[in-house]
């Protein structure tokens, strides 16, 4: 444990900077997506990071219950865009606009 | 240099070029090996970390299931041409202003809170916090109730992805 956190806590931000450039330069859903599941692992690490340097084991509880969520919700999303790439032949974000008014 | 700062220098470097080869490459299937290789680097980051079951829960359910999900998903779906998704050069452009703005701020609250000092790590106590006795013994005494919810969760996301994608919105 010679390392200081501040070094992990650093590349958790730039992780979740990739992750949040990917959704904002990126129209393909199936890329914004995986760059939502980059912005969660690096909170995630973040998680870690603290819960093993104090010694405590809640924030790796909180890391589990992050992967379920993280789970759920890819396979949801991947279920929404199965249904809209058959209603209307694309996969660009900027096309599906449905709730739009 | 020892091999600790040795180690975390080779991960964090793997996953911060894969992470930005994620987002860079045009084709799909090659975005979602780079995520593969980041996911895999992380459960390095966190043996490192003494986290030995949330480094084999990142590689069997990040790096395993989610991501062979996606890439099913991928293949499915008929592959489009990267020239349609083009943007605005100058949309690109505000985007990256703003990430390097959020990632300038973010390291200097990191190094104006100086988490260091408030943390004393001592590595036995870490080892133990990490192990899936004392994971599992928290997960089914005081969050007993959580568990219960996250598996809830699980199975209403299986009913709803089933639901989504098996008929047409019409």
């Amino acid at each position: 444990m010679i390392i200081p956190i501040e070094y992990y806590l650093i590349l958790s931000a730039f992780m979740f900077i990739v992750g949040v450039m990917g959704v904002l330069i990126r129209r393909n859903a199936i890329i914004v997506f995986m760059s939502v599941e980059l912005m969660l692992n690096s909170a995630n690490l973040t998680l870690v990071a603290f819960s093993s340097y104090m010694g405590n084991s809640i924030g790796q509880l909180f890391v589990f219950f992050v992967m379920t969520v993280a789970a759920a919700e890819a396979a949801v999303g991947l279920a929404i865009i199965i249904a809209m790439f058959r209603n209307k032949m694309t996969m660009n974000i900027d096309e599906i606009n449905i709730l739009k008014w | 240099m020892t091999i600790e700062l040795i180690l975390f220098i080779i991960f964090s470097s793997i996953s911060a070029v894969s992470s930005i080869l994620m987002i860079t490459r045009s084709n799909p299937v090659i975005s979602a090996l780079f995520l593969i290789v980041n996911f895999a680097s992380l459960a390095g980051i966190y043996l490192l970390l003494n986290a030995q079951f949330i480094a084999v829960a990142q590689v069997i359910v990040y790096a395993g299931a989610i991501m062979v999900l996606f890439l099913f998903v991928i293949m499915l779906l008929k592959p489009e041409r990267e020239k349609l998704f083009t943007l605005h050069p100058r949309v690109k452009t505000f985007a990256l202003i703003i990430a390097m703005l959020v990632f300038i701020q973010l390291v200097y609250m990191v190094f104006l809170s100086h988490p260091s000092s408030s943390v004393n790590p001592v590595v036995a106590e870490s080892v133990k916090a990490g192990t899936i006795e004392q994971i599992g013994r928290e997960l089914y005494t005081n969050y007993v109730l959580p568990f219960e919810a996250a598996g809830f969760l699980l199975l209403a996301a299986t009913i709803g992805a089933l639901i989504l994608a098996k008929k047409k919105f019409d």
